[in-house]
């Protein structure tokens, strides 16, 4: 890539633009499922007993089985919301420097 | 069981994974009749896919054809693929084995292998598209010396690949030898000269096509005995859980965690080799090639992490129901863990099922779909080492051909005519030496290849590739110290590890358990810092000229990265 597209991209607006939305947006969305399930792996290794407390009184299931399941939803659905960003605003912003390129 | 509660946790964890890593396939494995009906639904996948070889042969022309199906894959059929990559034979039987024996302990391994996904989208997946070509060294040496990085990364790439392979080779012909009746040798040697025939002849387009083939077929099997069991229940899982706790030894217990995570700091370790080494793993990173554009690469991995989730969920159910209806079938269990009635004594309920418990969801198979499904899924489990061995194996060939052969010998300066005859002779000696190397290992105690190479592509590829992605001052020297130093160094920890130095040399405490030199059970938590900060000294203090340029070619790699532009049609860089 030539040394002078790189600085017309660069000086583009929409480009700054870019790159600060979706660092933002991967960062926050990376952080959120790092919290979850570092914070689940801490509680089976410091309160495993949290984790193995009855849904309701009688019941078998365990809140750690809604728990397990919500992460498993979880990293779903935010692949989900990154997707949809991405495929939406971020492509909709790269699609308008690529024009402005030509 | 007994053996299972003296393991490491990494290497408990990472029993899914891999058959061979299970206590009741890792000594002798009592050879089954022949099974015809799993014969032959296996010979009709076996027969298609050599279908699909032979259509995705005359189509693969091109290097690009080769190493990536042309980049002609779409994100749905991609997510398909890397579903198949992921979803191995041994995690299908070895979670669900594993809920079957601890409960719990099994949704949290489940988790672990999942939450990689995320990370993978959010930081690498489009960026890996954006840069790359072939392979992730492409996109880990973009801007630096080829010689040195892409030697590196393609070590790199050879050691985990060939771990992978040993352990899933010694996995499958103790699989194949329980579910088919054939010898150990001959089921290794199948596989061996399938898997060479699919890639050398279809390459990446056969590869993708037999992955997707045996997702579907997979996740249709375990959606069938997953139904089919809740079924059972009246779709009551709080019925489900409750008569699992009637019938199951530890009763209670299984609902939730249990001794398998025994200290904070091997969790977290291990949960950081699950999940970074998901991000490293070379024949997952190569698929993101296969996709015409970024936007697709997005979507493959949406797909996917819904894929993988909703397995791990299957096998959940798989694992549960089996506990209570694998009970009310005698005939599975070995003849001391029956009662005097002929009933199932509650207490041999996990250890004495014959084959052990990875034979659970076989076992469930035949329970809730008779012979015919019973054969379904054993041909399903073969299918599955066959195309998981497949995408390793090419994997390992475009590091020996595109990697060292055209960028590092060559310079560059090859052809492509000779770079996919190299591929395709690299293929084969890979081939060989995974025949060979699963025919020695039969014996030998291999539960830690598979933590080893989640490990080393947590330590090694995974730091170089996100530095070189977001951090614009890594130079070539800092890349390469910190590679190697994340490399050796989980290699390191790992053969003083209790798997290793314990389990496989044979060194015992005073009452006689194996030890490890070390109370870590998996080195990412040591490892992966030390890559890091090897890369970051190094780079911060290099000075040379070389070092200059790496830092100068940032924002040209930066602006590819982020736009895509210059990314489309050949990639070339």
């Amino acid at each position: 890539m030539h040394q002078d597209l790189v600085e017309t991209v660069k000086a583009h607006p929409r480009y700054q633009e870019l790159i600060c939305s979706r660092k933002c947006f991967a960062w926050n969305l990376t952080v959120l499922m790092l919290v979850m399930y570092y914070g689940f792996i801490l509680i089976i290794a410091f309160a495993p007993k949290l984790l193995g407390t009855p849904l309701s009184a009688g019941a078998v299931t365990t809140i750690g089985i809604p728990v397990g399941i919500v992460i498993i939803v979880a990293a779903f659905i935010l692949t989900g919301i990154y997707v949809s960003k991405a495929n939406g605003k971020f492509d909709a912003l790269t699609k308008t420097i690529r024009e402005d390129l030509q | 069981m007994k053996r299972y509660a003296t393991w490491g946790v990494l290497f408990a964890l990472l029993t899914p994974f891999m058959l061979a890593a299970a206590p009741a396939l890792s000594g002798a494995v009592e050879q089954q009749a022949l099974n015809l009906t799993a014969i032959y639904m296996f010979v009709a996948f076996v027969l298609g896919t050599l279908g699909i070889t032979y259509w995705a042969a005359k189509r693969t022309r091109t290097a690009s054809d080769f190493y990536t199906a042309g980049g002609g894959i779409t994100g749905f059929q991609n997510g398909l693929a890397i579903a198949g990559d992921y979803m191995s034979a041994a995690s299908f039987l070895g979670i669900s084995g594993l809920v079957f024996a601890s409960g719990y302990d099994g949704l949290i391994y489940s988790i672990g292998f999942l939450v990689g996904w995320p990370i993978i989208m959010f930081l690498i997946a489009e960026q890996i598209r954006n840069l790359g070509k072939f392979t992730f060294a492409d996109v880990s040496s973009y801007r630096f010396g080829q010689t040195q990085i892409r030697t590196m990364a393609a070590i790199s790439s050879l050691v985990v690949v060939s771990f992978y392979l040993i352990a899933q080779m010694v996995g499958a012909g103790k699989l194949i030898q329980l579910l088919f009746g054939l010898d150990y040798w001959i089921a290794v040697v199948i596989v061996g000269i399938l898997m060479m025939i699919y890639v050398i002849f279809g390459g990446m387009t056969a590869t993708t096509w037999v992955q997707i083939i045996k997702a579907v077929l997979l996740l249709c099997g375990a959606t069938f005995m997953a139904g089919s069991a809740l079924y059972y229940f009246g779709f009551s899982p709080e019925e489900m859980f409750r008569q699992a706790v009637e019938v199951h030894p530890k009763a209670n217990a299984i609902m939730s965690p249990g001794s398998l995570v025994k200290d904070p700091i091997n969790a977290i370790s291990l949960g950081l080799a699950l999940m970074f080494g998901t991000a490293g793993l070379p024949h997952i990173l190569m698929r993101f090639f296969t996709v015409p554009d970024a936007k697709e690469a997005r979507k493959s991995v949406f797909y996917a992490t819904g894929f993988i989730g909703y397995f791990y969920i299957l096998t959940f159910i798989i694992g549960f129901a089996a506990i209570v209806l694998l009970a009310q079938h005698p005939e599975f269990f070995k003849p001391t863990a029956l009662a005097a009635d002929g009933s199932v004594l509650k207490d041999q309920l996990v250890s004495g099922i014959n084959g052990g418990t990875n034979m659970v969801a076989i076992r469930l198979a035949e329970a809730v779909g008779g012979n015919l499904f019973l054969g379904f899924i054993s041909a399903v489990a073969f299918a599955t080492i066959l195309a998981v061995v497949s995408g390793l194996t090419l994997a390992g060939a475009s590091a020996i051909s595109h990697d060292l052969y055209a960028n590092v010998i060559a310079r560059g300066r090859s052809n492509e005519t000779t770079e996919i005859r190299v591929s395709k002779y690299a293929t084969f000696g890979l081939g060989l030496v995974a025949i060979g190397l699963g025919i020695v290992f039969e014996k030998q105690n291999v539960a830690f290849m598979v933590g080893l190479a989640f490990a080393i592509a947590a330590s090694a590829n995974f730091p170089v590739l996100i530095a070189s992605i977001f951090w614009s001052k890594m130079t070539t020297r800092g890349a390469l110290i910190g590679g190697f130093a994340g490399l050796i160094s989980a290699f390191v920890l790992t053969v003083l590890s209790k798997a290793v130095w314990g389990d496989v040399f044979g060194h015992v405490d005073v009452d006689g358990k194996p030890v490890g030199l070390i109370f870590l059970d998996n080195p990412a938590i040591v490892s992966i810092p030390i890559s890091f900060v090897c890369i970051w000294i190094f780079s911060r203090f290099d000075y040379s000229e070389r070092g200059k340029i790496d830092r100068a070619a940032y924002d040209a790699q930066r602006v590819r990265c982020e736009t895509g532009i210059g990314a489309e049609g050949a990639s070339g860089h």
